[in-house]
């Protein structure tokens, strides 16, 4: 107010991608739950990692047996961080203030697609990293060679299907726009359909044939097993655009249609 | 300078803002005045491009809010104080809006001064909060990019009287120093403190508006005689519409004219003045007599 000129608008620099996105990543751990919900990657890799010493036969004390370990609570935190990187902004109503900073939805929306895959990805570069921290503590006290029989390809498949979670939770908190709406969701995308496909599948022949082309969980899982075959990638391909691509157009377009209250 | 026109926003049938134009003028405090429901929200909020309209416009400082490359540079915006993450500490609000709009470190610690917020306060997540804590940050944020345009709804609500009176002088200095100030009230006297120009919406349509000395004016003449009947019933046959309110009679019509028919009635009067403010306030009420569920005469409640 101090400098009124007539021609503001050409002095006030736009806002800045980095701006934005070292807001969004820092939105994810400066709330209570957002800070434990990233400390819990942390913890529960190192929890799963001393389990796995404790409990794994001295013979079984590979590499592959940590990452399983520490694998497994990831893809379970990943998605929740991603739903509610985007539904809190609904249910806390910051929204509010986060769209008038920046009117473009689509520009909040996006920085926060690409920090909740970044995310992601360190996520699960620190877990492994303190799984194969496990692996080398393990191996020494039992006393028996270190193995690493984890292969490069492997590990991408593995950070794959953690960030195909993500972008489901993503979507989820989206489209639903309420963080307890999106948590209730996934659980129902990653135990209840996926039970109930199964069940199907021992019934009935044709979707136990066929099911991997419309179960989204099945075509994703066996990302975690080593052959992946060209049929594999192309029924992961159908399921993701059916579950994922579709829902996260529709949910992006009611998002940006939507009166924020 | 914020320019609506033709504004008008429906949610099916119903029409929450129907056809309102006006604009607050730099310099000047506008207040924007009407009951509960009346749209004055709705109004804001079609504003800043957080609810689209269904027909017309709105501009701020020339522009649609979403083409404001920095918005927060040029217009401070609190629409509801409590909608903040109840996680995040008051101090961690007001960076996140400093990061967004790229402004320097220290002017989250000088907002945290200005709003009389202490450090202690600051730390504390916003879950913590009272509302007049909450309305402290929020008037923060919005002030923290040194914007030209403040939009604020209802930003008295929670404060203490002390509070009240700063923010006034705080809105005043603001305006004073060239900006555009537009804050809305369901309370006429906040509005009538504050405001240079007032707009009062009801059911959705501005019913008046004009400077507070435009608004304050049309409310005729308060003329008080030791018989009132009497004095009401000489205006009456004068012509003049007149209605008794509490201990005197208001009239519509000049000083002049009611002394002058008193005085042809034989009436002597014990008061003569201006009524102002009773006129708006009779508009205001009769306003949120149709408008709200609240019966102003009386057993309802």
């Amino acid at each position: 107010m101090s400098t009124l000129t007539a021609n503001r608008h050409d002095t006030v620099p736009p806002i800045a991608t980095r701006s934005l996105l070292g807001v969004e990543t820092r939105k994810m751990f400066n709330t209570r739950s957002g800070f434990w919900l990233m400390a819990s990657i942390g913890i529960a890799a190192v929890v799963a990692t001393i389990a796995t010493l404790i409990f794994a036969p001295d013979d079984q004390l590979t590499y592959e047996a940590f990452s399983a370990a520490v694998g497994f609570p990831m893809t379970v935190i990943l998605p929740m961080i991603a739903a509610l990187a985007v539904s809190s902004e609904w249910s806390q109503r910051s929204a509010l203030t986060t769209f008038t900073l920046v009117p473009s939805r689509t520009r909040v929306i996006a920085t926060k697609a690409a920090v909740t895959m970044l995310v992601g990805a360190v996520a699960i570069v620190v877990a492994f990293a303190i799984g194969a921290v496990g692996n080398v503590v393990g191996s020494t006290i039992a006393g028996v060679d270190t193995t690493w029989d984890l292969n490069a390809r492997e590990f991408a498949q593995i950070l794959l299907a953690n960030e195909i979670g993500m972008a489901m939770g993503f979507m989820l908190g989206l489209l639903i726009r309420s963080s307890a709406g999106a948590i209730v969701a996934y659980f129902v995308y990653a135990l209840v359909l996926p039970s109930a496909s199964g069940a199907l599948a021992s019934t009935q022949q044709w979707w136990s044939d066929n099911a991997a082309w419309f179960d989204h969980q099945w075509a994703t899982t066996r990302l975690f097993e080593d052959t992946f075959d060209g049929e594999m990638w192309a029924q992961l391909g159908v399921t993701t655009v059916i579950w994922l691509i579709i829902p996260l157009v529709v949910g992006w377009r009611l998002m940006l249609r939507s009166e924020v209250k | 300078m914020i320019t609506i026109e033709s504004l008008t926003k429906r949610y099916g049938t119903f029409t929450a803002v129907d056809d309102i134009t006006f604009t607050a003028q730099p310099g000047r405090v506008t207040g924007f005045l009407g009951p509960n429901g009346a749209g004055k929200s709705t109004t804001m909020r079609v504003m800043v491009g957080l609810t689209p309209p269904t027909a017309g416009s709105a501009h701020v400082l020339g522009r649609r809010f979403a083409d404001l490359p920095n918005p927060g540079r040029e217009v401070g915006v609190l629409l509801d104080a409590s909608a903040q993450h109840a996680g995040r500490t008051g101090r961690e609000i007001l960076t996140v809006a400093q990061r967004t709009m790229r402004l320097p470190r220290s002017s989250v610690d000088r907002m945290l001064e200005l709003v009389s917020l202490t450090d202690a306060e600051s730390a504390r997540r916003v879950r913590h909060y009272s509302l007049g804590m909450r309305q402290r940050l929020g008037i923060a944020t919005a002030l923290i990019g040194d914007p030209e345009v403040l939009i604020l709804d209802e930003p008295a609500n929670g404060l203490d009287p002390a509070g009240i009176r700063w923010m006034r002088d705080l809105l005043r200095g603001f305006a004073d120093d060239g900006g555009t100030v537009l804050l809305s009230s369901h309370l006429l006297h906040e509005i009538e403190v504050i405001a240079d120009d007032i707009l009062v919406i009801g059911d959705g349509r501005i019913v008046a508006g004009g400077t507070k000395a435009e608004i304050l004016a049309g409310g005729g003449t308060f003329a008080r005689a030791d018989d009132t009947h009497a004095l009401a019933r000489a205006a009456g046959a004068a012509g003049l519409d007149a209605t008794a309110t509490d201990g005197g009679v208001l009239v519509q019509a000049d000083l002049a004219t009611v002394g002058r028919t008193a005085f042809d009635a034989g009436i002597a009067l014990v008061e003569l003045r201006a009524a102002d403010g009773a006129g708006l306030e009779e508009m205001f009420l009769e306003l949120t007599a149709q408008s709200q569920r609240d019966q102003l005469e009386g057993a309802a409640a």
